[in-house]
């Protein structure tokens, strides 16, 4: 029951950064490849914050929200120059230059040996520290992170984001500063993974690079187009799937060594079938040109 | 309204406009008409801040816009279409509209973020207003359609509904009858008039000649970058210079 709790709790975590991908993948139209780097710099600022000056964690999360936001605004300036397989590939070099940081400043981050000990959150003196009270705190982010990029999409605003993702130039012909929306979108998306990446350190209370490679990046790209470009909905059910499916493989009595690689192998599978049978995802809206 | 002060423009060597001046008058329909090449749509382009040129002003309402970025140069009243069309392809037609129109606040984050009572409220009369506008060049059927399912003709009607929405000063719109059945080209036509007879201002450009003398007030011809004439549908008609532009050119 507990391990069934985890991996809910694991699904949570993912669907927020799928959903905050997809405002910027989705509904923006911009080919962001490397969004788990926002998740690494909120679950490394609310770590380190709470093992070295002793910070609540809650105001860590915050703070490291905070730090991905500024990030996410770094990120946004090449989008402003760069268009579709450009920006991906200087969204993905961002990514490694951050799993980098992680990984070789080891006075900060301790590198490859990690972060251990992370403290819980904590409510009236009490750790979260069992699954289910884990997994109600998680669903409150959900449900913030679904409402609000639900109510920034299903608006005025909103729709010149998609404008922005349909053709940008017909969005200035149209008086819209496309330059201020690609920011804003940036900022929110990344605001949001770095609450995912601290919520996922203060739960496991250990971090080290290897959570945050480029694999993850491009995992939470695929639910985000598993489930559907520019559907909410999608991104639900897209980041279920691909993190309980290959639970189920271990489930059945694979080893982990052989669930890890297999997991990445049916990722692949999956998007493979998915492009020729519905490239717009299973409730997308949208499909890649 | 809109003066264009000795203009140039060049790609690689190759002079798209060379020291092109003219003006548009207010109130007034003043055609651009050259063969394809002639630098008819770099003009646009640079008057709608899409390219930057060489040397040259631009004058809208007694500023000079020619630094501009092109979304202030539409905020300022200076609404163009696109010679190969570009809507907002994968969505609906109302939405393609309401992009064009203006909103006081219901277009800001934070109005998105809260769902304020104002944003709800703008965007109910905005709609309306967006449904008058289809209606107006007759796609009031097509509302919920997304923009990449409709015909040539309906595009560009959409195209021009979209920037009728924007309410600019000036439209400009690059070849709106080109590709038209004579039936939608008609329609064209006298949608531009009733613009005109709304007291907007209005310049387009075609490639074909015969096409514009009914409508335009003026008539600017260019060949190589360069005026070669420019007048009255009557004066262009008697114009040797003009004649001889087109020859063998099969426009005319
Ligand atoms: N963005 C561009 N880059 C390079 N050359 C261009 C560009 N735009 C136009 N040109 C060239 O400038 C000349 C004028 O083109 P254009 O203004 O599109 O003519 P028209 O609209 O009158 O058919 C052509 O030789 C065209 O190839
Ligand atoms: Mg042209």
């Amino acid at each position: 029951m507990e391990y069934l709790i985890h991996i809910l709790i694991i699904s949570g975590i993912y669907i927020i950064l799928t959903l905050s991908l997809n405002l910027i993948v989705g509904y923006a139209g911009l080919a962001a490849l490397g969004h788990i780097a926002f998740a690494c710099v909120g679950a490394y600022t609310s770590s380190l914050l709470a093992l070295n000056l002793g910070v609540s964690p809650w105001i860590g999360l915050i703070i490291g929200a905070i730090f991905a936001s500024v990030l996410g605004a770094i990120v946004s300036f090449p989008s402003l120059r760069l268009k579709g397989d450009y920006l991906a590939i200087a969204t993905f070099g961002l990514g490694v230059i951050v799993y980098s940081i992680a990984k070789n400043w080891v006075g900060l981050t301790r590198g490859p040996m990690g972060l251990p000990g992370i403290p819980a959150f904590k409510i009236f003196g009490y750790e979260i520290n069992n699954v289910w009270a884990y997994l109600v705190l998680v669903l409150i982010f959900v449900v913030i992170t679904y409402v609000v990029i639900r109510n920034i999409t299903k608006s005025p605003f909103g729709r010149i984001l998609t404008a922005v993702r349909e053709d940008e130039i017909a969005t200035e012909a149209m008086g819209k500063n496309v330059n201020k929306y690609k920011l804003i979108v940036f900022v929110v998306g990344a605001f949001f993974a770095g609450i995912a990446g601290s919520l996922y350190a203060h739960y496991i209370t250990f971090i080290d690079p290897s959570s945050f490679t480029m694999m993850e990046s491009i995992a939470v790209l695929l639910m985000v187009v598993f489930g559907g470009m520019a559907s909410l909905g999608g991104s639900f059910i897209g980041a279920s799937v691909l993190v309980i499916f290959p639970e189920l493989l271990r489930f059945l009595g694979m080893p982990s060594s052989v669930a890890a690689p297999l997991r990445q192998m049916i990722y692949g599978l999956l998007l493979v079938i998915l492009m020729i049978w519905r490239p717009q995802g299973l409730m997308g809206k949208y499909k890649f040109k | 309204m809109l003066q264009i002060q000795n203009l140039y423009k060049e790609f690689d060597g190759i002079k798209a406009v060379d020291g092109l001046s003219f003006t548009v008058e207010d109130n007034s329909i003043v055609a651009l008409v050259g063969p394809n090449g002639s630098g008819k749509t770099t003009v646009f382009n640079i008057i709608s801040g899409f390219l930057k040129a060489n040397k040259g002003r631009i004058i809208f309402d007694g500023n000079d816009i020619i630094s501009l970025n092109p979304f202030k140069i539409a905020r300022l009243g200076i609404g163009r279409t696109f010679q190969n069309i570009r809507l907002f392809p994968q969505i609906s037609v109302l939405d393609n509209v309401l992009l064009g129109l203006k909103y006081e606040t219901g277009h800001r984050f934070s109005s998105a973020l809260f769902q304020t009572k104002r944003m709800k409220k703008e965007e109910a009369d905005n709609i309306k207003k967006a449904e008058e506008l289809l209606k107006f060049v007759g796609l009031a059927e097509k509302r919920d359609a997304l923009a990449e399912n409709l015909s040539h003709g309906q595009r560009k009607l959409l195209e021009l509904a979209r920037i009728l929405a924007l309410e600019p000063k000036i439209f400009l719109l690059d070849e709106p009858i080109a590709g038209l059945f004579p039936e939608t080209k008609r329609t064209m036509f006298s949608l531009i008039k009733k613009l005109k007879a709304s007291g907007k201002t209005i310049s387009f450009i075609e490639h074909d000649l015969h096409s514009v003398m009914d409508i335009a007030d003026k008539i600017i011809v260019l060949d190589h970058g360069k005026k070669i004439a420019e007048g009255t549908p009557e004066e262009i008609k008697q114009n040797k210079e003009v004649l001889k532009a087109y020859i063998g050119k099969d426009t005319l």
